[in-house]
């Protein structure tokens, strides 16, 4: 076991950080903030905005698919040019569906969770000043606010935003004359990701270099929180996946404006030779799903690591299996590298390698079901205290297994030939990666919001909030599922055309209405948000009874966060509800010589001269009782 | 003194709430102007204050609905206030959360119960019309049983145990940090089934991608499906059973396929606007594109293969029934196969099929004999094929051919 303890280097500094605290202006305090609690929140509300933003494109093309028919003429004042007659342009339609999925998975759902709470909690939960570069963890909010910016700016190029999905297939992307949006808004796009990217990997540098160099006395890797490791096992998989991504983006940036044949090969458009020779289009293939694979971990694993601090403290139970916990986590991070060509059963790929990667897949399915599991034991006679982020975490270990399960059927090579690219997909990652991984992320909000504004966000909005997301999301995306089965392709514009589709149409308007009902939802907790950050009630320091380092700092933020000596930790973070304490939680902070009633050999695994003593202890307790006998 | 703070705060909710709406009057609006459809030409200035009017219209309507939740809201609130204020408990909200996840999981039972009854019955499961399809659903029925056995189990006891182990003050929770038995079965029992579906997932698949006809197997029949924006392009052998090369450059506007006339193969080739199919017959579909990925997508045979400019792809299947038998099992007298595009490749994506039809083997011979050369005379003419020896030959080794019959 590994007992790799950093000791704490920033106590000794901490006697001029108080002197610094004058010369804070406007500037630096909220924009051009080195704080990583600033920039946590910076990452929130630019996250929250772009999550918004995103939502909206998707409500605009479910309604395009509830009614293909009709003309909407508000959509014409709105869009303009985009929506001719008061009906989408076919070639808009497929640049909302791309900005929709670009946005959610790298604006909200990397940069907007992993960079939200990797910043709030990695200082706080391992007892750090602040991120091992403040400086560097700055730029990295501004190259991703810099990267949205353009991202959005894409829509007032001529042509319109980038147009062939999110995952840009070439020679599709490569070829402006193939369709609108591989034009100027497809630049736009590839220009954001490199930005986008090298954002990530400042970002997870910074993450993983404060974990293993800034952990606070006795913070050793294995009384880490599950928040801590997920974060750790994350930023490494952004550090080695996501320079992949930027590899395959310059390349076809050559292809695009400098006549190079990297992925291109034999092509005619409208009529007219090209002279690309020589490139393979699968070759793109293989390096974006290098990183688009662990992208999805990327986005999965913080979700679980939030949820699963979420339910343990509100379970007020120690987390079933902790060490199993982590060991899936680095199972998932290891496999997640070799599963990539999943995504590419029926793109031409040698069928031999589709054999193999879906071996690999299956795998990948074991730690995710340990890690259900363990959640469902750690509810199994719990003290459940339902919580608005309580409630989001349950939910996302519902939708966790829901989409997780179908994920079978896409992952076994033979099924994937007629599910591939239908609805069914659909559903299944919107469940698994989308809802679960927003859930998990609104878990944290709803969480730690005392700990990032010092007030507490209303508990009966995040009811509602929760009640109407949970519901609405089901209604929109397990229906799809019948939908993909039907042999319905994702990415049509209209199913009105093909007359075997035309059965789906109620279908469709009914899930168009339950996600107009879920994003309307959303107004609940933008309401809560933003209103609370004013006007809520004041935190306490410690408001939900929990055991991590976070909880023991004052709750006005300061500058390296603890105003004295940074804690010494001595226990693991989830001594919940352990027999023989009064309360029904021990913080990290509470050495075991004051909870001698409550001790078990457990504690001492790893320490045997402890171990000893304890058992020494137990030994006189027992002769002493005897004698009262 | 409480009441006042209750009615500023209701003061400064609904102002907050306007602004929110104000904000997302973009999103409402969306959803608003279902009922504006008057695109006829006439007053524009009338339609749009029209428009308007419905969007102010469902603007409001939200509003009213924001204060029922808001005046709901306020209502709970004085109801667990007079509660407390008579000494009794206030609402326990942590008791109604725990009942709302087992209403939650009683309706979604009874939802994936209609879902699977009403929605199952529109898909296309069980109705594979081809050989390895048929193998596909069985392997789709014993995965999607295993599956929905653990799916069942797994939310019911999340809810359950959210809904029993509510929280109490008189409780307290049970110390159980692990078991290393039970993490093992856990962790063994889904990697024994996952095993099994993989065997049998692999084998399937090899069996399935393998597209070379083995030695003593009758051959299968040959047909080039070519896409691009927005279409597919279909030809048949001729009488050699053999689809001649083709190559890019050669593409214009009589030649759409860049067929190449230095193979020999290429002079008897038939075009055809109908990927027409003999029932029980193997047929090897050679795919191409050639602008952008587009791909081939029949989920009534469960086939699907992505077609790559510069890469050409194959699929091998064997249909099962005929249009005219699908017709009457169906009762669906305008019943009719398709291939679609199922890999998005522009504005007209959602619109690139083919009519497919799958015929008798005499059906289909009469068909065949009928469908017109890709050789055309324009063709012809362009090539200067008159003077081509190979063709020549050709055109002499087949009268020969036909005069020993």
């Amino acid at each position: 076991m590994s007992t790799l303890t950093v000791q704490d280097h920033a106590v000794v500094q901490h006697g001029h950080d108080h002197e610094h605290h004058h010369t804070e202006n406007f500037w630096t305090k909220y924009i051009f903030s080195q704080d990583h609690k600033m920039i946590a929140r910076q990452f929130l509300i630019t996250g929250i905005i772009m999550a918004v933003i995103a939502m909206m494109l998707s409500i605009l093309f479910r309604i395009q698919l509830a009614y293909p028919e009709k003309a909407f003429p508000l959509l014409e004042t709105l869009l303009g040019r985009f929506a001719p007659g008061g009906r989408l342009d076919t070639n808009f339609y497929l640049s909302l569906v791309t900005i929709h999925g670009t946005i959610m998975v790298f604006f909200v759902l990397t940069a907007g969770l992993s960079g939200t709470f990797s910043n709030l909690l990695i200082p706080y939960q391992l007892g750090a000043r602040d991120m091992a570069s403040p400086f560097m963890n700055m730029l990295s909010y501004w190259l991703f606010f810099i990267a949205s910016v353009i991202m959005m700016a894409s829509f007032f190029t001529e042509k319109g935003p980038a147009g062939p999905g999110w995952t840009i297939y070439p020679p599709l992307s490569a070829l402006p004359k193939a369709m609108p949006g591989s034009g100027l808004g497809m630049t736009y796009w590839l220009i954001s990701m490199v930005l986008f990217v090298a954002s990530q990997l400042m970002g997870g540098i910074n993450y993983i270099s404060t974990i293993l160099n800034m952990r606070t006395k006795g913070m050793d890797l294995w009384k880490m929180p599950l928040t801590i490791w997920a974060f750790f096992l994350t930023a490494i998989l952004g550090v080695l996946a996501f320079p992949v991504l930027v590899a395959g983006v310059v390349l076809l940036i050559f292809d695009r404006s400098f006549g190079t044949s990297f992925y291109l090969s034999e092509i005619v458009v409208q009529g007219q030779q090209m002279p690309f020779e020589g490139g393979s289009p699968i070759l793109f293939q293989h390096l974006f799903w290098f990183l688009g694979h662990p992208e999805v971990y990327i986005v999965i694993m913080p979700a679980l690591g939030i949820s699963s601090e979420v339910i343990a403290t509100n379970s007020r139970k120690p987390i079933f299996g902790y060490h199993a916990m982590v060991y899936s986590l680095i199972g998932i991070t290891v496999l997640s590298f070799i599963v990539w060509g999943h995504h590419m059963f029926v793109t031409g790929m040698n069928p031999f390698l589709g054999g193999v990667f879906m071996i690999t897949t299956l795998i990948i399915a074991v730690p995710s079901a340990v890690k259900t599991f363990n959640y469902l034991a750690t509810l199994w006679r719990g003290n459940i205290r339902f919580t608005p982020a309580m409630l989001f975490a349950i939910g996302l270990v519902s939708f966790f297994i829901s989409g997780g399960l179908t994920g079978i059927f896409l992952g076994n090579a033979a099924l994937d030939i007629n599910l591939h690219d239908t609805y069914f997909v659909v559903a299944h990652f919107h469940l698994v990666m989308g809802s679960a991984a927003i859930f998990g992320m609104l878990a944290g909000v709803y969480h730690w919001f005392p700990k990032m504004f010092g007030r507490m966000m209303d508990e009966k909005l995040g009811y509602l909030h929760f009640w109407l997301t949970f519901i609405g999301a089901y209604l929109v995306f397990f229906p799809m599922h019948f939908m993909g089965l039907g042999g319905v392709p994702r990415r049509y514009y209209s199913f009105t055309e093909i007359e075997s589709f035309k059965e789906w149409l109620t279908l469709n308007t009914f899930i168009t209405w339950a996600a107009i009902m879920s994003a309307l939802a959303q107004v609940a907790f933008l309401f809560n948000f933003f209103y609370s950050i004013f006007f809520g009630k004041k935190a306490t320091q410690n408001p939900w009874n929990s055991t991590t380092l976070e909880w023991t700092t004052p709750v006005e933020h300061i500058h390296g966060n603890w105003p004295g000596e940074i804690p010494t930790v001595y226990r693991w973070p989830y001594d919940y509800s352990k027999p023989g304490h009064d309360e029904d939680f021990i913080p990290q902070t509470v050495p075991f010589s004051q909870t001698l009633s409550s001790n078990l050999p457990h504690d001492f695994e790893d320490n045997p001269v402890n171990l000893e003593s304890h058992k020494d202890w137990v030994n006189i307790q027992r002769s002493n009782e005897e004698e009262v006998k | 003194m409480a009441f006042k703070h209750l009615i500023n705060y209701k003061k400064i909710f609904s102002l907050i709430a306007m602004f929110l709406l104000l904000g997302t009057n973009l999103l409402m609006a969306q959803s608003t102007s279902s009922n504006t459809t008057a695109t006829d030409s006439g007053d524009t200035s009338a339609q749009t204050a029209g428009m308007w009017t419905t969007v102010g219209y469902y603007v409001l309507l939200f509003l009213v609905v924001c204060f029922i939740v808001a005046i709901v809201g306020k209502i709970f609130k004085v109801y667990d206030l007079t509660l407390q204020m008579q000494g009794k408990k206030g609402i326990n909200w942590n008791n109604a959360m725990a009942v709302g996840f087992i209403i939650f999981l009683v309706v979604g039972a009874v939802g994936v119960y209609y879902s699977f009854t009403v929605h199952g019955a529109m898909t296309l499961v069980g109705d594979a019309q081809s050989v390895h399809g048929k193998t596909l659903d069985t392997m789709f029925w014993v995965t999607t049983v295993i599956t929905f056995i653990v799916f069942v189990l797994t939310q019911v006891l999340l809810f359950g145990f959210a809904f029993k182990y509510k929280g109490s003050d008189k409780r307290k929770a049970y110390y159980y940090p692990h078991n290393n038995t039970i993490e093992k079965i856990w962790t063994v029992a889904p990697a024994i089934v996952l095993t099994i579906l993989v065997v049998f997932g692999f084998l399937t698949w090899r069996k399935i991608t393998n597209t070379v006809d083995a030695k003593g197997e009758p051959a299968s029949l040959q047909v080039d499906v070519t896409g691009h924006q927005f279409a597919w392009e279909i030809r048949y052998p001729g009488k050699d059973g053999r689809l001649g090369m083709k190559n890019y450059k050669l593409i214009n506007g009589t030649n759409k396929l860049g067929v190449s006339y230095d193979d020999k193969n290429s002079f008897d080739d038939l075009q055809a606007d109908t990927l027409m199919l003999p029932v029980n017959k193997s047929v090897r579909l050679n795919i191409i594109a050639q602008d952008v990925i587009h791909s081939v997508y029949m989920p009534n045979f469960r086939v699907q293969i992505n077609a790559v400019p510069g890469l050409p792809t194959y699929f091998k299947f064997t249909p099962t029934k005929t249009t005219a038998e699908m017709r009457r099992d169906l009762d669906q007298a305008d019943f009719n196969y398709h291939l679609y595009c199922n890999k998005i490749c522009g504005g007209s994506h959602y619109n690139m099929q083919k009519l497919v039809v799958v015929v008798t083997e005499a059906e289909y011979q009469k068909w065949l004999s009928q469908q017109k050369p890709y050789l055309t005379e324009q063709l012809k003419k362009e090539l200067k094929l008159a003077d081509n020896p190979l063709y020549k030959q050709t055109l002499l080794q087949n009268r020969l051919a036909s005069n020993n019959l």
